[in-house]
């Protein structure tokens, strides 16, 4: 297939770059962490997407399921995982934080989808608070203070690797049986149900595979910066994702990237405004929920990101009668 | 024969207003049945007790001599009862290939982790389901808009897009709420047709809600007709027509047709 063909070289020349720009130093190492960014933050767009757009409901905890992932993994790196464990210990850090981010998602997504309508929002936005607090009065993990002493784990091949796999397996579930159920309850939640979705546990499942990609997210972002504290993780946090998914476009994995690239490049542009990025981030939104509010690719997608076994294959003649 | 769908003496209320009570219906494998009454008269409730929207706080509903009440929407659904709605709701900003293969949610044979993957039975499975959806779109000569989105279609088509969904789940027992709303006679005269025709390819049971007479009287082999949530008569469709209780709870006040 050419299409495939094409996807191949690009991954593949997108992984010997990963690998040669930090070896050679094609690039200077500002520009090399933002790319490293660049590729959590698309991780963070695609996976609040697949709650936000895909599945229509409106979460704001995606900054806490962060923060489990990150603290999760840190811990077992510092503390519980030896250096003997080689290559293994990195990886195995992230699916567990991974892990744990599900996990906190299936306790939140539990109660939250009782009901219907707004409560997510509201669930949310508790959990990320209690999760900031719970982090902030454990002094084993640093308390307040934060953790130090992280190993810059995230390397620029792990990140495009972790990238490349989290909005491919994204990218099956809504191009999936599974997913097509979490399309009909964004559409019409009754009808949904009518139709044999048991809504309930595909909401629950949804929320869980976002959360866990929320969580390896938060994993890559500790090995990279070094050090976490519970202040990263707050509101603005969830902001900034809520940004980058409402810009690229809700219900598109192309959007998502694409968001997430504009909005990493918006940021670090605006980084001499200082303080007054914060007035223009949300100003942004604003007009964007105005002018645009399904963001630029809304609900579309490029036509390669589609499953060609997806597509209707028509018979050869067409029968009147 | 034994009844395919049976229900006794089904109540409900919403508050202290009593939506139905004592509600009796048989249906018998293959028939076709019409239930009418004037609006407000407790016609959808009576789907939305059948299907498990709402849970029927007195009496038994059956199927296939199963009990219904207690149970959810999506494993109703799954024993083979399915609708359309009164005010059609497709899902409005998907493909109408999607439409019907989301109707096949409980047909797939894979696991989540090869659909996470795209791995294992998913390529096939895929493509099994795609094919079965393109058939029944085919056969409701809607395969030429499988790729539009679903809410692009004129009116009659996405009543018709409706009812190829609710076949695709493969139910036997077809619930419809007012199939002829908004449609002129020369639509109406298709509909009965469309109607006789699905139930014959399909081997349906159906029951359906209208207030089109003509449609009533056409092609409904018995009629009941509902009143502030009481049956207040049944037979057939010119007994009915007849029944002075009926004439004056209904035919006589409002004018149909």
């Amino acid at each position: 297939m050419n299409r495939h063909w094409i996807i191949g070289l690009l991954l593949l020349a997108g992984a010997g770059l990963s690998w040669a720009i930090p070896r050679y130093e094609l690039l200077n190492p500002y520009l090399q962490a933002t790319l490293m960014y660049l590729g959590i933050n698309i991780i963070l767009a695609t996976s609040l997407n697949l709650i936000n757009g895909y599945l229509g409901e409106f979460s704001v905890g995606h900054a806490g399921f962060m923060a489990v992932g990150a603290y999760v993994s840190a811990i077992l790196t510092v503390m519980l995982i030896p250096v003997g464990a080689a290559i293994w210990r990195f990886p195995l850090a992230i699916l567990a934080g991974g892990g744990a981010a599900a996990l906190t998602g299936l306790v939140v997504a539990i109660p939250a989808f009782r009901t219907r309508g707004d409560y997510l929002a509201i669930v949310t936005l508790a959990f990320a608070m209690i999760v900031k607090s719970a982090l902030e009065n454990i002094n084993a993990i640093g308390g307040p203070r934060g953790l130090l002493g992280i190993e810059g784990l995230s390397t620029m091949p792990w990140i495009f690797a972790w990238t490349v796999l989290s909005v491919w397996v994204i990218r099956n579930f809504v191009y999936s049986n599974p997913g097509r159920g979490v399309l009909a309850i964004r559409e019409d939640e009754v009808a949904a149900e009518l139709m044999g979705v048991n809504t309930r546990w595909v909401k629950i499942r949804a929320f869980m595979i976002a959360s866990f990609f929320a969580g390896v997210a938060g994993g890559l972002f500790t090995h990279l910066l070094q050090f976490i504290s519970p202040r990263i993780f707050d509101i603005t946090k969830t902001t900034d994702i809520l940004v980058m998914v409402y810009l690229g476009g809700v219900g598109s994995i192309g959007g998502s990237i694409m968001g997430a690239s504009l909005f990493t490049v918006l940021q670090e542009c605006l980084r001499p405004l200082g303080v007054w990025r914060m007035v223009i981030m949300p100003l942004l939104l604003i007009l964007l929920m105005l002018f645009r509010p399904r963001g630029i690719m809304g609900l579309r997608d490029f036509p390669w990101f589609r499953p060609s076994v997806e597509c209707p294959q028509r018979p050869p003649e067409i029968h009147h009668s | 024969m034994t009844p395919w769908l049976q229900a006794n003496n089904v109540g409900h209320h919403f508050g202290g207003l009593s939506a139905i009570s004592g509600f009796n219906l048989e249906l018998r494998p293959g028939e076709l049945v019409g239930l009418i009454g004037p609006n407000g008269a407790g016609k959808t409730t009576v789907f939305n007790l059948i299907t498990g929207v709402y849970r029927a706080a007195e009496g038994s509903i059956q199927f296939q001599g199963r009990e219904l009440v207690g149970l959810t929407p999506w494993i109703i659904s799954g024993l083979g009862i399915a609708r359309t709605f009164q005010n059609i709701r497709i899902f409005k900003q998907l493909s109408v290939l999607d439409n019907v293969r989301i109707a096949y949610y409980q047909h797939a044979r894979y696991s989540l982790a090869e659909a996470l993957l795209h791995l294992g039975r998913y390529r096939r499975e895929e493509r099994r389901l795609t094919q079965s959806a393109m058939e029944i779109l085919g056969l409701l000569h809607l395969e030429a808009y499988a790729d539009e989105q679903a809410d692009s279609l004129p009116y009659g088509l996405q009543r018709r897009l409706e009812i190829a969904r609710a076949l695709a789940t493969g139910a036997t027992l077809l619930l419809l709420d007012e199939p002829a709303a908004g449609m002129n006679p020369v639509e109406v005269g298709q509909l009965m047709e469309f109607i006789g025709w699905i139930r014959r390819q399909f081997n349906l049971t159906i029951l359906l809600i209208e207030h089109q007479m003509r449609l009533v009287t056409g092609i409904c082999e018995r009629v009941l007709v509902l009143d502030f949530g009481v049956t207040i008569a049944e037979g057939r469709p010119d007994e009915i027509q007849n029944n002075a209780q009926v004439l004056e709870a209904y035919l006589g006040q409002a004018e149909d047709g």
